[in-house]
């Protein structure tokens, strides 16, 4: 009974490095805001890089509010459409250069988002990660958390729900 | 709320650099109210598919007006930061037309603003979203 001979590591990563740009470089606004995606296998981190046009206090200088709620979101949308995808890029099922050129899955809808702000911004790159606490086939909760310097010490996280594509309206 | 209070955050909204990037325009001001415009602009597209405008460039029009809201009433004598904002999503915003937030702060305290914002596009009847917050009071 021989097993299955494992992907060749290049071959592993390139798929799912298609599939992020993909769902990550498809939306202008991701771009217009400067937030890229790192990810550790399947676990993805948001990283916005600084700009002069993400300040909202020019005296302090302190990030604007809404960057720092627009990067959460962006961080919460998009890891929840990873994860919804994730197991059909990776059976196959869905075909990762079909993605790429531009054939993606309708994204999840913000229901409502509220967000936290725990301290001020600072003028330097932030990184957030996101949590699905329920994926349910019509609605999912998500949870999200941005920091600076210290992941510890957080400033600002945010609570979010979500309206799920109905599959079966996907090519529409 | 006195002409020169009016005028320096009007002032000081104006020279917000990220309300800059996103094309905001400060229709009306004062007395604890604030509404501001923001243009369509394909760069802040959150679906390709549809051309709708991302939600967190509709957040940071509501965090910009409510904060505007609280700089613009009688009782806020200086800056002000958010504590927390929750933003209803009704519905997608038409792709080609503006969406105007208007914020309003329905309670103050020595310390907090209590805000409540709508944002509409061209049909004023349904609002694209809605929102709540509290923000700080400061300078007293």
């Amino acid at each position: 009974m021989a097993r299955k001979a494992p992907e060749p590591v290049q071959v592993v990563k390139q798929r799912r490095d298609a599939a992020l740009n993909a769902l990550v470089g498809g939306v202008p606004y991701i771009n217009f805001m400067g937030i890229s995606f790192d990810r550790r296998g399947d676990e993805l981190t948001g990283v916005l890089s600084f700009d002069e046009k993400l300040i909202g206090n020019p005296i302090l200088p302190a990030i604007h509010g809404g960057v720092t709620a627009a990067f959460l979101e962006v961080t919460a949308v998009i890891s929840l459409s990873w994860a919804y995808i994730w197991e059909d890029f990776e059976s196959g099922a869905l075909d990762v250069e079909a993605l790429a050129a531009g054939n993606l899955p309708r994204l999840p809808k913000t229901i409502d988002f509220t967000v936290d702000y725990l301290r001020s911004g600072l003028p330097r790159d932030a990184y957030a990660r996101a949590t699905i606490t329920r994926a349910g086939r019509r609605y999912a909760s998500v949870q999200a958390t941005a920091w600076q310097d210290n992941k510890d010490r957080p400033f600002a996280q945010a609570t979010a729900h979500f309206l799920m594509p109905r599959p079966d309206l996907s090519n529409d | 709320m006195t002409a020169d209070k009016a005028r320096i955050a009007r002032q000081f909204i104006e020279t917000i650099p990220h309300s800059k990037a996103l094309g905001m325009e400060i229709t009306a001001l004062g007395d604890g109210m604030a509404e501001i415009t923001m243009p369509y602009d394909e760069r802040f597209i959150g679906d390709p598919k549809s051309g709708v405008i991302h939600g967190g460039a509709v957040s940071a029009l509501m965090d910009t007006c409510g904060g505007a809201a609280v700089m613009s009433h009688p009782d806020a004598p200086a800056g002000t930061a958010t504590i927390d904002l929750r933003i209803d999503y009704m519905r997608a915003a038409t792709p080609g037309q503006s969406i105007t937030a208007r914020a309003e702060v329905y309670h103050i305290t020595r310390s907090v603003a209590f805000v409540r914002a709508t944002a509409c596009d061209d049909d004023t009847d349904r609002p694209v979203a809605t929102a709540t917050g509290a923000f700080t009071v400061e300078g007293r």
